[in-house]
């Protein structure tokens, strides 16, 4: 993924850049903040082909692999972006994988979900951890049917919203649904496929924004002075930089697993998406204190802009499965594989 | 600022390919061997086997067939040290010959050196070792006192290397000494490196025991002892650069986050037929961790192939392997309670042992954690 002259996500990745700095103005973010859905922003994420870029070209998408397409969500998380771009990626391909239409504008994956299809494709139960849920077009869950497990699309208007707030302020809604007349077709992956997927997202944009954590950190360490040098110039402080940048390049490299993963979707669940998670994770909440204690009380403050970074960084190690979730799947697959069988199923990552 | 990057190590069919051969190559190799055994990981030394992987063509992999070579990918020898090490073969003997020592002398070595030695470290029957540190010189490698002068017919050395790893079971020292006086100013000036023939008069080897009383490593005395012409490697007073340029090769391979892996297979065993949740998270948490890690150090050995300097990159591995080969040994004596004496208890017991009394070396040998952050701080611009 990082391998520039082979790789069709470099071009995205640079127009998703320029694009999200010019959009994501102080005001821009204030708008959202406020709880206003920027039609304006997203209609320009859309014009750029971003949350189409994942999709094949049968349902929309221009033919970009999987993985150089996920590859975006570094760029999302570089950015802190406070829209549904992940989740919306997410859930057109888990659509288009299972041969359903992929509505236009955000959509949403539920993180969880309770839910039943009858005989006639209507869906009731409920589901949480939807974000932005109240804003997208359509809600993608599980569902058990009465012939096996199905994927649906709910639409958003036959949802009774409870809207929720997530830790780093962005919407996270529950849902209810009763007798939902709504397009499903049998699951092309289990449910937990469609989790590890979404917890492959979260292990991408937490990369990105430990990577601007630890730029926005090293460069003010070296602004800022006190006792008459700049605190870059403290060894302890320069150690923990030093942690700080190696816990941001272990989470890329666990980002980039995750995203080949997602495009090998199914038998490349395991160690490879449980290992992203759990290492990104924990590299999110290391980082995420080391970056606040450099900064000091300024980091502290709303006006200053790394909260915008560390509490999505402690929001997305918790969205699908925190690490210890993953941890305790991946530790029941080496316990399983047994003592000899331990080192194949490292290797096989 | 500059930011590190782990590009994804480019695909390697042949390798997986070779990954089977070492695979059956191993398990008749090794049934034998005990845990314990196995736990010694690349401190495990066996010259008898160095040498059959030498006869196999699989020492000097990379290296071009005219020197002993067998011109074969940086990914397929990647595979080959991640599955010797995965296994626990006792590869200490050749380890640091083939992995800097012979890389050094195809950089820097005369057409002579390159004929006469390369040939034999890839037969598996010529090993080497570091002569980098000295009782006053630690970290601050630039200080070494060891002095080489020129004379006539050669190279008159005197002064003292320390925690020379295997230096009675080798042939050869790369030493790293001054050939000019020390220069305040220029504290990197006035250093080279010698191909050094352990047998000649002068050179007094004598065992240093570390705290577990076993014999790795080594005081090295040069008293008057005469080096021919010919065993100045490269330049003179490029001693700095081409040290500092083994580094990457010294510091990102699996040998940097595999030390404890025996411990791991062990924990597993021991925590068969089931485990609780508890101890399933923490298995969970350091594969996380290993995976990630080797992920990391293929992406180096791409960037090695592919002909770059990725020295940051490698020091970033070795500090971030060195925390979990620390971490696993504390972490499973955490989930396994000490119990009656059972075969299988026995095994786990003593791994366990061996890993937690050798844990302490992890994050010094090699640069130690404080230094290796140092130079990230100064990759990242701070220094
Ligand atoms: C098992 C083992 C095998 C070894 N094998 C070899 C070998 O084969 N050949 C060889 O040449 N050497 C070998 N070494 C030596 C190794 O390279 C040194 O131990 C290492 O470079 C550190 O030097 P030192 O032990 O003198 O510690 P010191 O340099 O004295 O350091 C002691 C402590 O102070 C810290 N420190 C030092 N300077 C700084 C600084 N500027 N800032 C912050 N902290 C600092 C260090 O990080 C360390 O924690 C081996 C060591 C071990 C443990």
């Amino acid at each position: 993924m990082s391998c520039p002259e082979d790789d069709a996500g470099v071009p995205l990745r640079e127009t998703a850049d320029r694009l999200l700095a010019d959009l994501l103005t102080p005001q821009a973010r204030a708008r959202i903040a406020a709880g206003e859905w920027p039609d304006d922003l997203w209609s320009a994420l859309a014009e750029a082909g971003l949350p189409a870029a994942i999709l094949p070209e049968a349902a929309g998408g221009f033919g970009v692999p999987v993985a150089d397409a996920l590859s975006l969500l570094t760029v999302a998380g570089r950015h802190a972006l406070p829209l549904p771009l992940a989740d919306t990626m997410l859930a057109g391909l888990a659509l288009a994988r299972a041969g359903l239409p992929v509505p236009d504008g955000p959509l949403a994956v539920a993180e969880g979900a309770d839910a039943t299809l009858d005989a006639a494709g209507r869906a009731t139960g409920r589901a949480w951890g939807v974000a932005w849920g109240r804003h997208a077009r359509a809600v993608v869950v599980p569902a058990e049917g009465p012939d096996g497990p199905r994927l649906v699309a709910l639409p958003r208007d036959a949802l009774a919203i409870e809207p929720g707030t997530g830790i780093a302020g962005d919407p996270r809604d529950a849902v209810r649904f009763e007798a939902v007349a709504a397009p499903s077709a049998p699951a092309p992956f289990g449910a937990p496929a469609l989790r590890a997927a979404g917890a492959a997202t979260r292990a991408l944009m937490m990369a990105g924004a430990l990577g601007a954590v630890s730029a926005m950190t090293t460069a003010y360490a070296q602004e800022r002075r006190q006792f008459g040098r700049a605190l870059g110039q403290f060894q302890a402080v320069q150690q923990n930089l030093a942690v700080l940048a190696g816990q941001a390049a272990s989470a890329a490299a666990a980002a980039d697993l995750a995203a080949e993963a997602v495009d090998a979707w199914g038998p490349g669940l395991m160690p490879a998406l449980a290992a992203a998670k759990v290492r990104t994770g924990e590299a999110a909440g290391q980082g995420a204190a080391i970056a606040h204690q450099v900064h000091g009380a300024i980091g502290f403050t709303q006006e200053h802009r790394l909260h915008l970074f560390t509490r999505r960084l402690w929001a997305w190690r918790d969205e699908f499965g925190r690490e210890a979730e993953w941890a305790l799947l991946l530790g029941r697959h080496l316990i399983a594989a047994g003592p000899d069988g331990l080192w194949p199923a490292i290797t096989a990552a | 600022m500059p930011q590190f990057t782990f590009p994804s190590p480019p695909p390697s069919p042949e390798a997986e390919v070779f990954r089977a051969e070492i695979r059956d190559f191993l398990a008749t190799e090794l049934k034998d061997r005990a845990p314990i055994d196995r736990a010694q990981s690349w401190n495990g030394l066996d010259p008898a086997f160095s040498r059959k992987l030498g006869q196999r063509g699989w020492l000097g992999l990379t290296w071009p067939t005219a020197y002993g070579g067998h011109a074969r990918s940086n990914l397929e020898r990647y595979v080959l040290l991640e599955e010797l090490l995965g296994a626990g073969a006792p590869v200490g003997a050749h380890w640091i010959a083939e992995r800097q020592s012979g890389p050094s002398l195809l950089r820097y070595g005369t057409e002579a050196q390159k004929r006469a030695i390369l040939p034999r470290i890839a037969a598996g029957e010529c090993f080497f070792c570091i002569g980098m540190s000295e009782p006053d010189s630690g970290s601050d490698l630039a200080s070494v006192r060891t002095r080489a002068v020129r004379e006539d017919g050669g190279w008159r050395v005197n002064g003292t290397k320390l925690w020379t790893t295997n230096a009675t079971h080798c042939h050869f020292m790369i030493l790293f000494c001054r050939t000019a006086p020390a220069d305040r100013e220029h504290r990197h000036a006035g250093t080279s490196q010698f191909v050094v023939d352990l047998t000649l008069p002068g050179i007094t080897i004598r065992p240093v025991r570390n705290l577990v009383g076993e014999h790795h490593f080594n005081e090295v005395v040069f008293e008057d002892a005469l080096l021919p012409e010919d065993a100045l490697l490269g330049q003179e007073g490029e001693g700095w650069s081409q040290v500092t340029g083994e580094l990457a090769y010294e510091r990102s391979g699996p040998e940097r986050f595999l030390s404890s892996f025996r411990l791991l297979v062990e924990l597993v065993r021991a925590l068969q037929p089931a485990a609780d949740e508890r101890a399933a998270i923490a298995l969970g948490r350091l594969a996380a961790q290993l995976v990630t890690l080797r992920r990391m150090s293929r992406s180096v050995a791409g960037l090695l192939q592919a002909g770059a300097d990725p020295a940051l990159e490698a020091a970033m591995v070795k500090d971030l392997g060195a925390l979990v080969e620390q971490a696993i040994p504390e972490i499973a004596r955490d989930l396994i309670a000490e119990g009656p004496p059972t075969p299988q208890g026995r095994a786990f017991a003593e791994v366990l042992a061996y890993t937690t009394l050798h844990a302490p070396s992890f994050s010094l040998r090699g640069g130690t954690r404080e230094i290796l952050r140092g130079i990230i701080a100064r990759g990242l611009g701070l220094r």
